[in-house]
Protein backbone atom coordinates (compact mmCIF):
# COMPACT_ATOMS: atom_id res chain seq x y z
CA UNK A 1 0.00 0.00 0.00
CA UNK A 2 2.56 2.35 0.95
CA UNK A 3 4.91 1.35 -1.66
CA UNK A 4 1.76 1.91 -4.40
CA UNK A 5 1.63 5.47 -2.99
CA UNK A 6 5.25 6.56 -2.89
CA UNK A 7 5.46 4.76 -6.46
CA UNK A 8 3.08 7.41 -7.68
CA UNK A 9 4.76 10.38 -7.08
CA UNK A 10 6.31 12.05 -9.19
CA UNK A 11 10.92 12.26 -9.30
CA UNK A 12 10.42 15.33 -7.72
CA UNK A 13 7.80 14.54 -4.75
CA UNK A 14 10.19 11.63 -4.07
CA UNK A 15 13.00 13.56 -3.59
CA UNK A 16 11.18 15.55 -1.76
CA UNK A 17 9.67 13.05 0.67
CA UNK A 18 13.51 11.45 1.13
CA UNK A 19 15.21 15.23 2.03
CA UNK A 20 11.60 15.64 4.11
CA UNK A 21 12.48 12.41 6.01
CA UNK A 22 15.72 13.26 6.53
CA UNK A 23 14.81 16.51 8.24
CA UNK A 24 12.26 14.82 10.64
CA UNK A 25 13.75 14.50 13.89
CA UNK A 26 13.90 10.89 15.12
CA UNK A 27 11.38 9.81 18.09
CA UNK A 28 13.73 9.28 20.55
CA UNK A 29 12.59 5.47 20.78
CA UNK A 30 15.09 4.32 23.33
CA UNK A 31 13.89 7.01 25.67
CA UNK A 32 10.33 6.18 24.77
CA UNK A 33 10.67 2.54 25.41
CA UNK A 34 12.10 3.35 29.06
CA UNK A 35 9.35 5.56 29.73
CA UNK A 36 6.77 3.74 29.02
CA UNK A 37 8.34 0.50 30.93
CA UNK A 38 8.41 2.78 33.84
CA UNK A 39 5.05 4.36 33.91
CA UNK A 40 3.47 1.05 32.40
CA UNK A 41 4.93 -0.74 35.16
CA UNK A 42 4.08 1.74 37.70
CA UNK A 43 0.05 1.67 37.00
CA UNK A 44 0.30 -3.01 36.89
CA UNK A 45 1.92 -2.20 40.46
CA UNK A 46 -0.51 -0.07 41.39
CA UNK A 47 -3.12 -2.44 40.18
CA UNK A 48 -1.62 -5.10 42.21
CA UNK A 49 -1.76 -2.73 45.18
CA UNK A 50 -5.38 -2.69 44.98
CA UNK A 51 -5.94 -5.76 44.40
CA UNK A 52 -3.58 -7.29 47.72
CA UNK A 53 -5.69 -4.84 49.30
CA UNK A 54 -8.85 -6.14 48.23
CA UNK A 55 -7.74 -9.51 48.96
CA UNK A 56 -6.11 -8.16 52.37
CA UNK A 57 -9.09 -5.79 53.83
CA UNK A 58 -12.24 -7.20 51.99
CA UNK A 59 -11.26 -10.92 52.51
CA UNK A 60 -11.88 -11.58 48.39
CA UNK A 61 -10.36 -14.10 46.63
CA UNK A 62 -7.77 -13.56 43.96
CA UNK A 63 -10.81 -13.99 41.37
CA UNK A 64 -13.26 -12.10 43.11
CA UNK A 65 -10.90 -8.83 43.23
CA UNK A 66 -9.73 -8.92 39.67
CA UNK A 67 -13.31 -6.58 39.03
CA UNK A 68 -13.67 -4.13 41.25
CA UNK A 69 -9.33 -3.54 40.73
CA UNK A 70 -10.20 -2.88 37.42
CA UNK A 71 -13.11 -0.80 38.18
CA UNK A 72 -10.94 1.60 40.90
CA UNK A 73 -8.13 2.15 38.20
CA UNK A 74 -10.71 3.02 35.38
CA UNK A 75 -12.50 5.37 38.12
CA UNK A 76 -8.59 7.08 38.74
CA UNK A 77 -7.90 7.38 34.92
CA UNK A 78 -11.00 8.85 34.28
CA UNK A 79 -10.71 11.44 37.48
CA UNK A 80 -7.49 12.03 36.27
CA UNK A 81 -8.76 12.48 32.14
CA UNK A 82 -11.29 15.41 33.84
CA UNK A 83 -8.67 17.14 35.98
CA UNK A 84 -6.63 17.40 32.24
CA UNK A 85 -4.02 15.57 33.62
CA UNK A 86 -3.92 12.32 32.00
CA UNK A 87 -2.91 14.09 28.42
CA UNK A 88 0.05 15.17 30.18
CA UNK A 89 1.04 11.84 31.41
CA UNK A 90 0.41 10.46 27.58
CA UNK A 91 2.98 12.62 26.05
CA UNK A 92 5.68 11.64 28.59
CA UNK A 93 4.53 8.13 29.30
CA UNK A 94 3.52 7.36 25.36
CA UNK A 95 2.67 3.35 25.73
CA UNK A 96 3.03 3.47 28.69
CA UNK A 97 0.02 5.51 30.02
CA UNK A 98 -1.81 4.44 26.52
CA UNK A 99 -1.83 0.20 27.08
CA UNK A 100 -2.87 -0.44 30.68
CA UNK A 101 -6.86 -0.36 31.51
CA UNK A 102 -6.15 3.12 32.08
CA UNK A 103 -5.43 4.17 28.15
CA UNK A 104 -8.14 2.48 27.48
CA UNK A 105 -10.67 4.44 30.52
CA UNK A 106 -8.63 7.87 28.58
CA UNK A 107 -9.48 7.31 25.50
CA UNK A 108 -13.84 6.82 26.02
CA UNK A 109 -13.55 9.45 28.94
CA UNK A 110 -11.94 12.02 26.64
CA UNK A 111 -13.98 11.40 23.69
CA UNK A 112 -17.28 11.75 25.97
CA UNK A 113 -16.08 14.98 27.37
CA UNK A 114 -14.97 16.13 24.08
CA UNK A 115 -18.43 15.61 22.28
CA UNK A 116 -20.30 16.87 25.57
CA UNK A 117 -21.34 20.32 23.65
CA UNK A 118 -22.91 18.47 21.15
CA UNK A 119 -25.71 17.00 23.65
CA UNK A 120 -25.61 13.93 25.71
CA UNK A 121 -27.30 11.40 22.90
CA UNK A 122 -26.14 12.49 19.76
CA UNK A 123 -22.79 13.96 21.84
CA UNK A 124 -21.55 11.54 24.37
CA UNK A 125 -23.51 8.95 23.70
CA UNK A 126 -22.32 8.94 19.78
CA UNK A 127 -18.85 9.93 19.84
CA UNK A 128 -18.20 7.85 22.99
CA UNK A 129 -16.74 4.96 21.14
CA UNK A 130 -14.97 7.24 18.51
CA UNK A 131 -11.66 6.38 19.55
CA UNK A 132 -12.17 2.88 21.65
CA UNK A 133 -14.90 1.64 18.96
CA UNK A 134 -12.42 -0.12 16.70
CA UNK A 135 -10.31 -1.83 19.77
CA UNK A 136 -13.81 -2.94 20.73
CA UNK A 137 -14.29 -4.37 17.04
CA UNK A 138 -11.37 -5.95 16.78
CA UNK A 139 -10.91 -6.95 19.92
CA UNK A 140 -14.06 -9.15 19.42
CA UNK A 141 -12.83 -10.27 16.12
CA UNK A 142 -9.72 -11.73 17.46
CA UNK A 143 -11.55 -13.23 20.35
CA UNK A 144 -13.81 -14.94 18.02
CA UNK A 145 -10.75 -16.21 15.36
CA UNK A 146 -8.77 -17.57 18.54
CA UNK A 147 -11.94 -19.48 19.87
CA UNK A 148 -12.43 -20.60 16.99
CA UNK A 149 -9.00 -22.53 16.73
CA UNK A 150 -9.45 -23.87 20.45
CA UNK A 151 -13.17 -25.65 18.91
CA UNK A 152 -11.15 -26.93 16.27
CA UNK A 153 -8.12 -28.07 17.94
CA UNK A 154 -10.14 -29.28 21.01
CA UNK A 155 -7.23 -27.52 23.56
CA UNK A 156 -8.05 -26.55 27.41
CA UNK A 157 -11.44 -27.35 27.51
CA UNK B 1 -5.03 51.45 -8.62
CA UNK B 2 -4.01 48.13 -8.80
CA UNK B 3 -1.35 46.66 -11.04
CA UNK B 4 -1.31 42.94 -11.98
CA UNK B 5 3.17 42.27 -11.93
CA UNK B 6 4.26 39.11 -13.86
CA UNK B 7 1.81 36.05 -13.28
CA UNK B 8 0.39 36.16 -9.88
CA UNK B 9 0.88 39.35 -8.15
CA UNK B 10 -0.87 42.51 -7.23
CA UNK B 11 1.55 45.80 -6.78
CA UNK B 12 -0.71 48.49 -5.33
CA UNK B 13 0.26 51.89 -6.99
CA UNK B 14 -1.64 53.32 -4.35
CA UNK B 15 -0.94 51.95 -1.44
CA UNK B 16 -3.76 50.56 0.72
CA UNK B 17 -3.24 51.67 4.48
CA UNK B 18 -3.62 49.54 7.37
CA UNK B 19 -5.43 51.94 9.78
CA UNK B 20 -5.53 49.75 12.81
CA UNK B 21 -5.25 45.91 13.64
CA UNK B 22 -6.04 43.77 17.07
CA UNK B 23 -4.84 40.24 18.43
CA UNK B 24 -6.34 38.89 21.22
CA UNK B 25 -4.50 35.55 22.33
CA UNK B 26 -5.41 32.73 24.62
CA UNK B 27 -3.52 32.25 28.16
CA UNK B 28 -0.73 29.74 26.85
CA UNK B 29 0.04 32.59 23.88
CA UNK B 30 0.48 35.18 26.91
CA UNK B 31 3.14 33.20 28.47
CA UNK B 32 5.06 33.12 25.03
CA UNK B 33 7.59 36.45 24.57
CA UNK B 34 5.43 38.01 22.31
CA UNK B 35 2.89 38.74 24.88
CA UNK B 36 3.35 42.46 25.14
CA UNK B 37 2.07 42.89 21.38
CA UNK B 38 -1.23 41.46 21.78
CA UNK B 39 -3.78 43.61 22.89
CA UNK B 40 -5.86 41.39 24.90
CA UNK B 41 -4.27 38.38 26.83
CA UNK B 42 -7.14 35.96 28.18
CA UNK B 43 -6.73 33.91 30.91
CA UNK B 44 -9.63 31.48 30.60
CA UNK B 45 -9.32 29.71 27.05
CA UNK B 46 -13.42 29.09 27.34
CA UNK B 47 -13.47 32.83 27.49
CA UNK B 48 -16.53 32.07 29.62
CA UNK B 49 -18.11 30.07 26.97
CA UNK B 50 -19.94 26.83 26.80
CA UNK B 51 -17.62 25.05 23.85
CA UNK B 52 -13.74 25.46 22.66
CA UNK B 53 -16.07 26.68 19.43
CA UNK B 54 -18.01 29.11 20.55
CA UNK B 55 -15.11 30.47 22.58
CA UNK B 56 -12.79 30.55 18.92
CA UNK B 57 -15.66 32.65 17.76
CA UNK B 58 -15.56 35.03 20.72
CA UNK B 59 -11.55 35.92 19.88
CA UNK B 60 -12.46 36.65 16.85
CA UNK B 61 -15.47 39.11 17.55
CA UNK B 62 -13.22 40.94 20.09
CA UNK B 63 -10.67 41.24 17.77
CA UNK B 64 -12.53 42.91 15.38
CA UNK B 65 -13.98 44.88 17.56
CA UNK B 66 -11.18 46.54 18.79
CA UNK B 67 -9.66 46.83 15.49
CA UNK B 68 -12.79 48.90 14.71
CA UNK B 69 -12.50 51.08 18.25
CA UNK B 70 -8.93 52.18 17.65
CA UNK B 71 -9.61 53.25 14.44
CA UNK B 72 -12.50 55.01 15.90
CA UNK B 73 -14.89 53.42 13.56
CA UNK B 74 -18.39 51.52 13.43
CA UNK B 75 -19.19 48.41 11.73
CA UNK B 76 -21.70 49.99 9.37
CA UNK B 77 -18.95 52.49 7.65
CA UNK B 78 -16.72 49.50 6.53
CA UNK B 79 -17.61 47.97 3.22
CA UNK B 80 -17.09 44.04 3.38
CA UNK B 81 -15.28 41.93 5.99
CA UNK B 82 -13.24 39.31 4.93
CA UNK B 83 -12.67 36.22 7.02
CA UNK B 84 -12.14 32.57 7.64
CA UNK B 85 -10.66 29.92 9.59
CA UNK B 86 -10.20 26.14 10.13
CA UNK B 87 -13.46 25.04 11.58
CA UNK B 88 -15.68 23.14 9.23
CA UNK B 89 -18.33 25.59 7.17
CA UNK B 90 -15.87 28.16 8.53
CA UNK B 91 -18.56 28.36 11.23
CA UNK B 92 -16.08 30.94 13.38
CA UNK B 93 -15.66 33.80 11.26
CA UNK B 94 -19.48 32.88 9.48
CA UNK B 95 -20.89 33.45 12.86
CA UNK B 96 -18.47 36.04 13.53
CA UNK B 97 -19.44 37.80 10.72
CA UNK B 98 -23.24 37.80 11.92
CA UNK B 99 -22.58 39.11 15.12
CA UNK B 100 -20.42 42.08 13.09
CA UNK B 101 -23.48 42.63 11.00
CA UNK B 102 -21.47 43.16 7.91
CA UNK B 103 -21.30 42.45 4.32
CA UNK B 104 -19.29 38.81 4.11
CA UNK B 105 -16.51 37.40 2.49
CA UNK B 106 -15.86 33.97 3.64
CA UNK B 107 -12.55 32.59 2.67
CA UNK B 108 -10.66 29.52 3.17
CA UNK B 109 -6.67 28.89 2.83
CA UNK B 110 -6.86 26.90 5.88
CA UNK B 111 -3.41 29.03 8.16
CA UNK B 112 -2.76 30.95 4.98
CA UNK B 113 -6.43 32.82 5.28
CA UNK B 114 -4.68 35.55 7.61
CA UNK B 115 -3.03 36.82 4.16
CA UNK B 116 -5.03 35.72 1.43
CA UNK B 117 -7.88 38.04 3.40
CA UNK B 118 -5.75 40.75 3.96
CA UNK B 119 -4.40 40.68 0.27
CA UNK B 120 -8.05 41.18 -1.22
CA UNK B 121 -9.34 43.47 1.00
CA UNK B 122 -6.34 45.56 -0.30
CA UNK B 123 -7.37 44.75 -3.49
CA UNK B 124 -10.84 45.48 -2.79
CA UNK B 125 -9.48 48.85 -1.91
CA UNK B 126 -7.23 49.32 -4.10
CA UNK B 127 -9.56 48.93 -7.19
CA UNK B 128 -12.46 51.36 -5.46
CA UNK B 129 -14.69 48.44 -4.69
CA UNK B 130 -14.85 49.43 -1.15
CA UNK B 131 -13.86 52.35 1.15
CA UNK B 132 -13.66 50.27 4.54
CA UNK B 133 -12.66 46.70 4.75
CA UNK B 134 -11.91 44.45 7.62
CA UNK B 135 -10.20 40.90 7.54
CA UNK B 136 -9.51 38.69 10.89
CA UNK B 137 -9.00 34.89 11.56
CA UNK B 138 -8.64 33.08 14.05
CA UNK B 139 -8.25 29.65 15.51
CA UNK B 140 -8.24 27.44 19.21
CA UNK B 141 -6.03 25.00 19.78
CA UNK B 142 -8.81 22.59 21.10
CA UNK B 143 -11.11 23.11 17.98
CA UNK B 144 -8.30 22.35 16.05
CA UNK B 145 -7.09 19.17 18.09
CA UNK B 146 -11.23 18.14 18.16
CA UNK B 147 -11.58 18.66 14.57
CA UNK B 148 -7.86 17.55 12.44
CA UNK B 149 -6.96 14.79 15.63
CA UNK B 150 -7.83 13.55 19.06
CA UNK B 151 -10.13 14.67 22.22
CA UNK B 152 -8.24 17.23 23.74
CA UNK B 153 -7.90 15.13 26.57
CA UNK B 154 -6.95 12.01 24.79
CA UNK B 155 -3.13 10.85 26.28
CA UNK B 156 -1.74 9.83 22.99
CA UNK B 157 2.49 11.13 22.30
CA UNK B 158 2.62 13.42 19.50
CA UNK B 159 6.08 13.32 17.72
CA UNK B 160 8.70 16.28 18.07
CA UNK B 161 8.03 17.54 14.93
CA UNK B 162 4.40 17.73 15.66
CA UNK B 163 3.05 21.65 15.75
CA UNK B 164 0.77 23.52 18.57
CA UNK B 165 -2.59 25.40 17.47
CA UNK B 166 -2.42 29.14 18.78
CA UNK B 167 -5.27 30.40 20.21
CA UNK B 168 -6.40 33.63 19.33
CA UNK B 169 -7.63 36.12 16.86
CA UNK B 170 -6.40 38.53 14.57
CA UNK B 171 -8.40 41.41 12.88
CA UNK B 172 -7.03 44.53 10.58
CA UNK B 173 -8.85 47.39 9.13
CA UNK B 174 -7.72 48.21 5.71
CA UNK B 175 -8.36 52.06 4.04
CA UNK B 176 -7.35 53.96 0.74
CA UNK B 177 -5.98 56.37 3.04
CA UNK B 178 -4.91 57.33 6.29
CA UNK B 179 -1.96 56.77 8.56
CA UNK B 180 -0.56 53.79 9.24
CA UNK B 181 1.97 50.78 7.58
CA UNK B 182 0.73 50.23 3.95
CA UNK B 183 0.30 47.09 1.44
CA UNK B 184 2.93 47.38 -1.22
CA UNK B 185 2.12 44.11 -3.23
CA UNK B 186 0.59 40.65 -2.89
CA UNK B 187 1.21 37.37 -4.34
CA UNK B 188 -1.67 34.92 -4.74
CA UNK B 189 0.21 30.90 -4.16
CA UNK B 190 -0.47 28.02 -6.04
CA UNK B 191 -0.81 24.60 -4.12
CA UNK B 192 1.94 22.42 -3.97
CA UNK B 193 1.65 19.00 -3.39
CA UNK B 194 5.09 17.48 -2.50
CA UNK B 195 3.30 14.06 -1.50
CA UNK B 196 3.53 14.17 2.26
CA UNK B 197 0.87 12.30 4.12
CA UNK B 198 1.93 12.64 8.01
CA UNK B 199 -1.08 14.93 8.89
CA UNK B 200 1.39 15.65 12.20
CA UNK B 201 4.56 16.70 9.52
CA UNK B 202 2.34 19.96 8.51
CA UNK B 203 5.34 22.09 7.99
CA UNK B 204 6.99 19.55 5.78
CA UNK B 205 3.76 19.36 3.90
CA UNK B 206 3.41 23.57 3.88
CA UNK B 207 7.42 24.43 3.26
CA UNK B 208 7.39 23.77 -0.75
CA UNK B 209 4.43 26.05 -1.35
CA UNK B 210 6.22 29.07 0.73
CA UNK B 211 9.43 28.29 -1.51
CA UNK B 212 6.80 28.50 -5.00
CA UNK B 213 5.01 31.50 -3.90
CA UNK B 214 8.10 33.49 -2.74
CA UNK B 215 9.78 32.95 -5.36
CA UNK B 216 6.97 33.57 -7.83
CA UNK B 217 7.04 37.33 -5.77
CA UNK B 218 10.75 37.78 -6.79
CA UNK B 219 10.35 36.93 -10.20
CA UNK B 220 6.51 38.63 -10.93
CA UNK B 221 8.22 41.85 -8.97
CA UNK B 222 11.76 41.94 -10.11
CA UNK B 223 13.31 42.02 -6.33
CA UNK B 224 15.03 39.43 -4.44
CA UNK B 225 15.58 38.88 -0.38
CA UNK B 226 17.40 42.15 0.07
CA UNK B 227 14.27 44.33 -0.70
CA UNK B 228 13.17 43.00 2.72
CA UNK B 229 14.02 43.84 5.76
CA UNK B 230 12.61 40.78 7.26
CA UNK B 231 10.69 37.95 5.83
CA UNK B 232 8.45 35.80 7.65
CA UNK B 233 6.48 32.33 6.82
CA UNK B 234 3.03 31.67 8.74
CA UNK B 235 3.95 28.41 10.60
CA UNK B 236 6.28 26.24 9.22
CA UNK B 237 7.50 25.61 12.71
CA UNK B 238 11.08 24.40 13.10
CA UNK B 239 11.06 21.18 10.84
CA UNK B 240 9.10 23.33 7.73
CA UNK B 241 11.57 26.28 8.38
CA UNK B 242 14.83 24.02 7.88
CA UNK B 243 12.86 22.19 4.66
CA UNK B 244 12.45 26.03 3.28
CA UNK B 245 15.94 27.05 3.97
CA UNK B 246 17.20 23.71 1.82
CA UNK B 247 14.56 24.49 -0.92
CA UNK B 248 15.75 27.92 -1.27
CA UNK B 249 19.20 26.81 -1.01
CA UNK B 250 18.54 24.42 -3.88
CA UNK B 251 17.02 27.39 -5.86
CA UNK B 252 20.08 29.50 -5.53
CA UNK B 253 17.68 32.12 -3.63
CA UNK B 254 20.12 34.50 -1.56
CA UNK B 255 18.03 34.34 1.52
CA UNK B 256 21.26 35.45 3.58
CA UNK B 257 21.02 38.72 2.58
CA UNK B 258 17.69 39.11 4.56
CA UNK B 259 16.24 38.12 8.28
CA UNK B 260 14.24 35.19 7.66
CA UNK B 261 12.08 34.14 10.05
CA UNK B 262 8.94 31.68 10.87
CA UNK B 263 6.15 33.38 12.89
CA UNK B 264 5.65 29.75 14.23
CA UNK B 265 8.74 29.62 16.15
CA UNK B 266 8.46 33.22 17.49
CA UNK B 267 5.65 33.18 19.37
CA UNK B 268 6.07 30.42 21.72
CA UNK B 269 9.12 29.88 24.11
CA UNK B 270 10.51 26.48 23.39
CA UNK B 271 13.00 26.07 26.39
CA UNK B 272 9.50 26.73 29.16
CA UNK B 273 6.68 25.43 26.32
CA UNK B 274 5.81 21.84 25.51
CA UNK B 275 4.93 23.11 22.05
CA UNK B 276 6.93 20.25 20.17
CA UNK B 277 8.44 22.14 16.70
CA UNK B 278 6.17 25.21 17.36
CA UNK B 279 2.83 27.15 16.28
CA UNK B 280 0.58 26.50 13.97
CA UNK B 281 -3.24 27.68 12.93
CA UNK B 282 -4.74 30.57 11.72
CA UNK B 283 -4.21 32.35 14.34
CA UNK B 284 0.04 32.02 14.23
CA UNK B 285 0.52 34.01 11.23
CA UNK B 286 -1.85 36.40 12.14
CA UNK B 287 -1.43 37.59 15.76
CA UNK B 288 2.33 37.83 14.81
CA UNK B 289 1.94 40.00 12.38
CA UNK B 290 -1.16 42.12 13.35
CA UNK B 291 0.85 42.38 16.83
CA UNK B 292 4.37 41.69 16.62
CA UNK B 293 4.87 42.97 13.20
CA UNK B 294 2.55 45.69 12.61
CA UNK B 295 4.31 47.25 15.72
CA UNK B 296 7.60 46.98 15.04
CA UNK B 297 6.89 48.70 11.13
CA UNK B 298 4.77 51.46 13.16
CA UNK B 299 8.01 52.43 15.19
CA UNK B 300 9.94 52.24 12.20
CA UNK B 301 12.21 49.35 13.68
CA UNK B 302 11.09 47.73 10.23
CA UNK B 303 10.68 49.47 6.89
CA UNK B 304 9.97 46.63 4.48
CA UNK B 305 8.76 43.32 5.59
CA UNK B 306 7.24 40.48 3.37
CA UNK B 307 4.41 38.40 5.61
CA UNK B 308 4.05 34.51 3.70
CA UNK B 309 1.38 32.52 5.35
CA UNK B 310 1.43 29.18 4.77
CA UNK B 311 -1.87 26.92 4.77
CA UNK B 312 -2.33 22.62 4.97
CA UNK B 313 -5.02 22.38 2.60
CA UNK B 314 -5.75 19.32 4.75
CA UNK B 315 -8.60 16.87 5.35
CA UNK B 316 -8.71 14.60 7.81
CA UNK B 317 -11.38 12.56 5.31
CA UNK B 318 -9.54 13.14 1.91
CA UNK B 319 -6.25 11.58 4.40
CA UNK B 320 -7.90 8.50 5.56
CA UNK B 321 -8.69 7.93 2.09
CA UNK B 322 -5.28 7.64 1.11
CA UNK B 323 -4.37 11.44 -0.37
CA UNK B 324 -2.00 13.54 0.75
CA UNK B 325 -1.40 17.01 2.03
CA UNK B 326 -1.69 19.80 -0.68
CA UNK B 327 -0.08 23.07 0.78
CA UNK B 328 -0.34 26.72 0.12
CA UNK B 329 1.45 30.23 0.65
CA UNK B 330 0.52 34.07 0.02
CA UNK B 331 2.14 36.63 0.45
CA UNK B 332 1.66 40.52 1.35
CA UNK B 333 4.49 42.74 1.24
CA UNK B 334 4.00 45.67 3.64
CA UNK B 335 6.13 48.94 4.58
CA UNK B 336 6.36 51.27 7.35
CA UNK B 337 3.79 54.19 7.31
CA UNK B 338 4.57 57.34 4.79
CA UNK B 339 6.20 59.39 7.49
CA UNK B 340 8.93 57.06 8.39
CA UNK B 341 9.53 55.68 5.23
CA UNK B 342 10.20 59.01 3.50
CA UNK B 343 12.77 59.98 6.31
CA UNK B 344 15.78 58.28 4.80
CA UNK B 345 14.68 58.85 1.52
Amino acid sequence: MANNKIKKLTPTQQEYRQLALKRQPARPVLMNCLRAFLVGGLICVVGQGIQEAFMHFAGMTLKQAAAPTVAVLIAAAVALTAMGVYDKLGQWAGAGSAVPVTGFANAMSSAAIEHRSEGLVLGTGANMFKLAGSVIVFGTVAAFIIGLIRFVFGYGG
Amino acid sequence: MTMLKGHQSWQFREKPVILSSATVVGPFEGRGPLAHDFDIVHDDSLVGQDSWEKAERTYLEEASKIALQKAGMTQDQLSFYLGGDLMNQITSSSYAARTLAMPYIGLFGACSTSMEGLALASYLISTGGARYAMTGTCSHNSTAEKQFRYPTEYGSQKPPYAQYTVTGAGAALVAGEGDGPRVAAATIGRVVDMGITDPFNMGAAMAPAAVDTIISHFRDLGVGPDHYDLIVTGDLAKVGFELATDLFDKHRIPMHKTRYRDCGMMIYDYDKQMVQAGGSGCACSAVVTYGHLLNKLRAGELRRILVVATGALMSPLALQQSESIPGIAHAVALEAPDHLMNKEG
